[in-house]
């Protein structure tokens, strides 16, 4: 059966990853343009490695199959650099070595020229933020939901089409964890992105809002199908 | 754990006087008769004499430029080639197979894969006869500079085979840090190449790490002695086995001129590292006004295969130079131009071994106890620090490192010296202890990552139900981390099996290793017996190596946590 996928949107066709010969998760949904979805599932359910298949990152000891398509573009054998799929990490890991500023600007596509450009672009994303002035911060001396916000902005200056979001609250405390999850989700909106969120904080799913795919029973909704064998510990 | 206060850090002052003092007697030892002053040999007055005679040598300017050029040229080509294959192929399955090549290559000692390069690259050597006479018509060897050419190209091949497998290993130890995987991820999600992300992202976070290694690498490759007596040029040889020989003459008074060279091999090998930190400096700010430009540098094929090509093509000359010196330890004749030995012969290999029985077991004596005492300094040294809750700071690395930052032949002169002046010189003792000047450092660079990534939860939760000290490190350290120790007195032994120089200089022709020996055979005729010498000098390491690998296995058979990851 050879169908079309829809123009728009991120879609997950059919995907079932395995470990061993021993099936992890089962998965096949359409997340629409602006729309989230979010994984439900403890550790160990498999989790990460949807999102590595998504991304163009899981290691070859997993079996992959289906396909992946990104507003009708099949993504599934593209290199990871090539897929335009920004990536929020648990940790924000912003790079070291840099400044907030030139972590910001290492973001933007080098097709918009000009240094000046460039800068006022980065700048731009911090007040977005409300980090107005924090440019030339060594990004070791932001605090957690400080250096969130700018991993935040790093992935939507990279002009994503899409955006994969790893448990990025789950290393921030209580009080600030949601106020930065309000904008995540205030922003992957705005830009009109596909996102899915990974996570196993109810109240996380709860905020976003969509459609939940529980990977550990069939509590599935909105249109999402797919199962999850019970793991063996 | 309590910290503990007050009472002396033994293991640590142990360590200091272990490394610091034969370095600094022997610069000393270096220093007065270079001024000369050497009362032993009856010169009592500080003179310029010893300088002046020194620095009218003839040849000596391009001695120099030859340590110097050599030197440096071989360990940035290293560098470079190891960063390059690593950013374009790391966590790759080639890049897996290819490390599993890479680790043994680096347990070869210098002189051994020096020997092995020679056999196979010199004009009467394997590669020539491969293609002749059919492609090249030549039936006699022909007559070209292959070999010991003016210009040092061979020495540093040979230089670069050697230390890309020690560079490499340096810097995937350091990409085992946490959280560096991710990093590759957040470049490449973020559009970058893979080569791009590697140089761009990793590499400034984890340089600091590969930055000694490298620095001792440009000292040991500006003043390396056997080397260059096998594969370096001759008329004039570089600054090292030039001072070497006048160590050796019968003529004394060639020992003060030997000296002042000593002093100037330290001048060389300074200038070398200097000029490479300048360069790192350099390429830092280069690199840096690049971060915010935005360049994805996707087009990286023809990097990532040429980087691979080069690779390949190292490990495969020195998997070829190691099957060559095997062929010629059983030829009983092999006459150019044939590919392969005419007649075959085991005789030879049981003649030498009996003849050769002496030397494998001094070396064999002079490893074990050298790697067994290394060992376990460097684990009461981590365990002190770890139980006092000391970081091991870059003080601490400094020091450590300091016997492979100073070129060899600048200390060793003067231990020599000192030994001789305390009738310890040519003893069993003191060739151990010029060893482990050498092996205690990679056997603390074997085993120090591997003790900081224990969890420090084991020994926290064996004290909780009341575990001694001594009980927390017998019954939970040193069994988790037994695979490790074992691979850690496997290096320990492969380097102190591969130290020509403080052997030669310190054993004073009394105490005899193959890898001497080796050297000492590998000028003369009798290819047969250099090979087989060769030879032994890996069978050693290769030997310990196994151990290391199967003790393990076989001791953790039924603990499947134990087994190596994937």
């Amino acid at each position: 059966m050879v169908s079309t996928p829809p123009l728009s949107g991120l879609v997950l066709e059919h995907v079932a990853i395995r470990l061993d010969g021993k099936l992890l998760l089962e998965i096949d949904c359409h997340i629409q343009p602006g729309k989230i979805l979010t994984i439900m599932g403890e550790s160990g359910s498999g989790k990460s490695s949807l999102l590595d298949f998504i991304a163009g990152f899981l290691r070859p000891v997993f079996e992959a199959k289906g396909r992946v398509f990104l507003n009708g573009q099949n993504l599934t054998t593209m290199p990871a650099q090539d897929r335009h799929i920004g990536l929020m990490f648990q940790s924000p890991l912003l790079f070291p070595h840099m400044s907030v500023l030139q972590n910001l600007m290492f973001a933007i596509p080098h097709h918009i020229k000009g240094r000046s450009i460039r800068r006022e672009m980065a700048e731009q994303a911090l007040t977005d933020v409300g980090l107005t002035g924090f440019s030339a911060r060594d990004p070791a001396t932001l605090s957690g939901g400080q250096q969130t916000r700018v991993a935040l902005m790093r992935t939507l200056l990279a002009d994503p089409k899409a955006l994969l979001l790893d448990e990025p609250f789950s290393s921030l405390d209580q009080t600030r964890r949601a106020d930065v999850r309000e904008l995540v989700f205030q922003l992957a909106k705005k830009n009109n992105l596909p996102a899915l969120l990974v996570t196993h904080d109810a109240e996380d799913a709860r905020a976003a809002g969509g459609m939940v795919h529980w990977l550990d029973d069939s509590r599935n909704q909105n249109g999402c199908t797919g199962s999850v064998q019970p793991q063996e510990f | 754990m309590p910290k503990v206060t007050g009472r002396p850090d033994i293991p640590t002052v142990l360590v200091t006087t272990l490394l610091a003092g034969p370095v600094l007697a022997g610069l000393a030892g270096s220093l007065l008769p270079a001024l000369g002053y050497l009362p032993v040999l009856g010169y009592d007055k500080f003179s310029t004499t010893p300088f002046r005679e020194f620095i009218s040598t003839p040849g000596l300017g391009r001695s120099v430029l030859l340590s110097f050029g050599t030197g440096l040229a071989a360990s940035v080509i290293s560098l470079a080639i190891v960063l390059v294959f690593i950013a374009g192929w790391s966590s790759t399955r080639t890049f897996r197979l290819l490390t599993r090549f890479l680790s043994p290559l680096l347990s070869i000692p210098h002189a051994a894969a020096a020997i092995g390069l020679a056999f196979l690259i010199a004009p009467s050597g394997f590669l020539v006869r491969l293609f002749s006479p059919w492609a090249t018509a030549w039936t006699r060897p022909p007559d070209i500079l292959v070999l010991n050419d003016p210009y040092g190209l061979a020495m540093t091949f040979g230089l670069v085979a050697k230390e890309v497998p020690f560079l490499f290993l340096m810097t995937l130890a350091a990409l085992n840090r946490p959280h560096i995987q991710d990093y590759f991820r957040a470049g490449a999600s973020l559009g970058y190449g893979r080569m791009a992300s590697f140089f761009k992202v990793v590499l400034p976070q984890i340089y600091p790490l590969i930055r000694l290694p490298m620095l001792a690498v440009i000292a040991y490759s500006t003043s390396v002695v056997d080397v260059a007596q096998i594969l370096g040029p001759t008329t004039p040889s570089p600054l090292a086995p030039r001072l070497v020989e006048w160590m050796n003459d019968p003529d004394l008074s060639k020992r003060l001129m030997a000296s002042a060279g000593a002093v100037l091999q330290l001048c060389v090998s300074a200038a070398a590292l200097l000029l490479y930190l300048m360069l790192e400096r350099l390429c830092a700010v280069v690199l840096k006004l690049r971060y915010a430009s935005g360049r994805r540098h996707k087009r990286e094929n023809l990097a990532r295969k040429s980087g691979l090509f080069v690779m390949v093509a190292i490990i495969s000359a020195m998997v070829l130079a190691i099957v060559v010196l095997g062929l010629w330890t059983v030829a009983k004749s092999w006459w150019f131009p044939a590919a392969l030995p005419q007649r075959w012969s085991l005789n030879r290999m049981s003649d030498a071994f009996s003849m050769g029985g002496p030397a494998l077991s001094a070396t064999l004596a002079i490893a074990i106890v050298a790697a067994l005492i290394a060992t376990a300094l460097t684990l009461w040294l981590l365990e002190a620090r770890s139980f006092r809750n000391v970081r091991t700071g870059r003080r601490l690395n400094l020091l450590i490192f300091l016997p492979l930052l100073v070129p060899q032949v600048s200390f060793l002169f003067g231990l020599q010296v000192l030994f001789l002046i305390t009738g310890l010189s040519g003893t069993f003792t003191s060739v151990l202890l010029a060893h482990l000047i050498f092996v205690f450092p990679y056997a603390f660079l074997a085993l120090s990552d591997p003790w900081k990534r224990l969890d420090p939860r084991f020994a926290k939760a064996a004290a909780s139900i009341g575990a001694s000290r001594v009980q927390i490190f017998w019954k939970i350290q040193f069994p988790l981390l037994l695979r490790p120790i074992l691979v850690t007195f496997a290096v320990a032994v492969a380097v102190s099996v591969g130290q020509y120089l403080p052997t030669l200089m310190v054993g004073a022709g009394r105490i005899v290793t193959v890898t001497t020996e080796s050297v000492a055979l590998a000028s003369g005729g009798n290819r047969q017996v250099a090979a087989l010498y060769a030879l032994l000098q890996l069978i050693i390491p290769f030997a310990v190596f196994s151990l290391a690998a199967i003790v393990p296995s076989l001791i953790f058979r039924n603990r499947s946590a134990m087994r190596l990851e994937r």
